[in-house]
This record gives C-alpha cells, sequence and structure tokens, in this order.
C-alpha cells in the first residue's frame, strides 16, 4: 500500500483510533507466558484481546468508509509503519511489569474520556463501537490502578520501578491530546482529545497522588504518529505481526 | 487498599473462588488461584473464570481460611450415615396428585 494515500477525515479517525488498540493489543500479547504470574498473563491477555476487538470494528469501519477495497485484515496486514496513525505511546516496548501498567494507566484513562465521549457522537457506528468498548476500558483503567497503586505505595524498590515507569513514559503523554485533523471537519462526530485531558489529569493525579508517586516532568514530547512517524520500534512490532500473514498470504487454520 | 494476605515463600497467596452463575443461585466453587491480596484476587477470578460470561457475582477466599475434613476423619465422619437408609425420605407413600415434590 502506498504512502500517499488520500483518506477521508472520518476513515483516518476510525483508522487512528484503530491503529492505537491494534498495536497495543500486540505490544500487550507479547507478555503471554511472561507475566509475573500466570493470573496475569490471563488478565493482559484478556485486555489485549479487548482492544483487539475494538481494533477490527474500527479498522473495519475505516476501510468501508475510505472505499478503496482495504479490509479489516489488509490494514492490518499489509500496511508498512508510514501508514500506520497510532500515537507512538502505544508502540514503545513493554519495558519492565512497571512501564507496562505505567502505559496501561495513561492509554486506559485517555480511553475512558475518549469512549465516553465518542458515545454521544452522531456517527452511530463510532457511538456503539464507544457504547460497547466504555466498559472495556473502564476495567483495563481499574487493573492497571490497582498495580499503580500497588507498585507505587509498595517497598521502597517497587516505588523506585513504579516512578521510573512513570518517568519512561510520560513524555508521550502530550501526544494522546494533540488537535485532531477531523476534528474540526467533522464536528459532532469527532471529539477534540484537547477536551478529554481536564478530566483525564483528574484521574491520573489522583492515583498517582495515592499512591505516593509524582507526576513525571519531562524534557521532551512525542509527536508525529498521528502523521505516520513512528520511533524505530514500531517497525518491528510490524515484523512481528504481519510475517505470517505475508509470507502465507490469507493464511488460515 | 486491603491488606495484603501471608504469602508462600514462594510468592503470592493462594484463594479460593466461588462463582454464581445467575441470580437465584448458590456460589459455586470453581477454582483456586494466586493474587497478592483481596482486592487483586477477585479481578484475578474475573479474568480467569468469568471471561466467557460464567458469573454475576465472585467471593473469593483465602484457601488457608478453610476449614476442611480430613481423609482420615473419614470413616468416622462419614460412615455411620451409610446404613441409615431410613433417613432418606423413601418410606414415606406420596399422595397421588401431590405436586412440587
Amino acid at each position: 500500500m502506498s504512502s500517499v494515500r488520500t483518506v477521508p477525515p472520518l476513515a483516518a479517525y476510525a483508522l487512528a483510533l484503530g491503529d492505537d488498540a491494534l498495536i497495543l493489543a500486540q505490544r500487550l500479547g507479547e507478555w503471554v507466558s511472561r507475566a509475573p504470574q500466570i493470573e496475569e498473563d490471563v488478565a493482559l491477555a484478556n485486555i489485549a484481546l479487548d482492544l483487539l476487538g475494538q481494533a477490527r470494528t474500527l479498522l473495519g469501519y475505516g476501510g468501508a468508509v475510505e472505499g478503496a477495497g482495504w479490509d479489516e485484515d489488509d490494514l492490518a496486514y499489509l500496511r508498512d509503519d508510514r501508514d500506520f496513525r497510532n500515537v507512538q505511546l502505544v508502540e514503545i516496548p513493554n519495558g519492565d511489569f512497571a512501564v507496562t501498567m505505567a502505559r496501561q494507566l495513561v492509554f486506559s484513562a485517555y480511553q475512558c474520556e475518549l469512549y465516553a465521549a465518542l458515545e454521544r457522537s452522531g456517527d452511530a457506528t463510532l457511538a456503539g463501537l464507544a457504547g460497547k468498548a466504555v466498559k472495556e476500558v473502564a476495567y483495563h483503567r481499574d487493573h492497571a490502578t490497582q498495580w499503580v497503586l500497588r507498585l507505587g505505595d509498595g517497598t521502597e524498590l517497587s516505588h523506585d520501578r513504579m516512578q521510573a515507569g512513570l518517568d519512561q513514559v510520560w513524555p508521550y503523554v502530550d501526544e494522546l491530546f494533540d488537535p485532531a485533523a477531523a476534528a474540526s471537519q467533522l464536528p459532532g462526530i469527532v471529539t477534540d482529545p484537547a477536551t478529554l485531558r481536564p478530566a483525564w489529569e483528574r484521574y491520573v493525579t489522583s492515583v498517582l497522588t495515592e499512591a505516593t508517586c509524582r507526576t513525571p516532568e519531562p524534557r521532551w514530547r512525542s509527536r508525529g504518529g498521528r502523521d505516520g512517524l513512528h520511533t524505530e520500534h514500531l517497525g518491528h512490532l510490524l515484523a512481528e505481526m504481519q510475517h505470517l500473514h505475508r509470507s502465507y498470504p490469507g493464511a488460515t487454520w | 487498599m486491603s491488606q495484603p494476605a501471608e504469602g508462600s515463600k514462594r510468592g503470592w497467596p493462594l484463594w479460593e473462588v466461588f462463582v454464581r452463575a445467575r441470580r437465584g443461585l448458590a456460589h459455586q466453587h470453581v477454582g483456586s488461584l494466586h493474587a497478592p491480596d483481596a482486592a487483586m484476587a477477585l479481578r484475578n477470578a474475573r479474568d480467569v473464570y468469568t471471561r466467557r460470561g460464567e458469573g454475576v457475582s465472585i467471593w473469593v477466599v483465602p484457601s488457608a481460611a478453610i476449614v476442611a475434613t480430613s481423609p482420615d476423619e473419614k470413616d468416622p465422619f462419614f460412615d455411620p450415615a451409610l446404613d441409615k437408609a431410613y433417613r432418606h425420605p423413601t418410606f414415606y407413600d406420596v399422595p397421588e396428585g401431590a405436586k412440587h415434590l
């Protein structure tokens, strides 16, 4: 697929949200068989599958709106990294468990606000997806919250590692709330990400305070994911995710 | 936050999980799992035992809190009941037409 596609705003928006969910699902899937306990293994896999379900709906819808004949599998498996529109937060490596939980807290709290807003979208498909997904991401947020509280307000070692995880993730926060081109083009359908930030901030700050962690003040910030500019890590992730489909097109089992 | 339960040397303590499938049914024992404390045990139970829509309510109990009969006590505990057939309600004639028995 070429990098110079002209995608209608609604399709671009659905693909961007779908790519966020797809890439994070793939990242969380990497924890399977490596989590601290088998119970946590199952929890992370469940969360990953919730996100994969959201991605399927969003990519399928984006592809249908674009009308160029791409289905969800084509979009997931046949695009190169420059065609992915996810924020960089979801593509960074998992790091240790604290880094993953920091990222989960940031992203699931963002998704909670996002889907709560999209439930009122004038677009029936987006509103329908959001209505279902808002319950899923509320659980993801609770799961991350529980861990950030326990690690942050745990032992000296767990506190330091939780804080280090937060510090590592925070440069990628601002990008979540950057203006979306589609928001001005599709008022009433697409939510302006900046409007989600105050509620996000309130929730995350209250968790960090209770966890005795400080809100990091990063000296740089990521940008560009929504324009197809990614970290080096996305290419490696896609190589693993797309390898089978590209080697054996249409493979099923 | 709930108090951490006492863990084994190898990790998190064990919890027994009870799930109620529907309103009106009793909670049934479905299995056990490891978790650092009660709140996390509930969440792990949700992920391990209700991910296919099996339940509407979950109980978790520290496995250490369960008092069980021991195999050594099996005979005095259970054998005396085996030959007392008169304890079963099979010696009564059920009146014709009685419903809901």
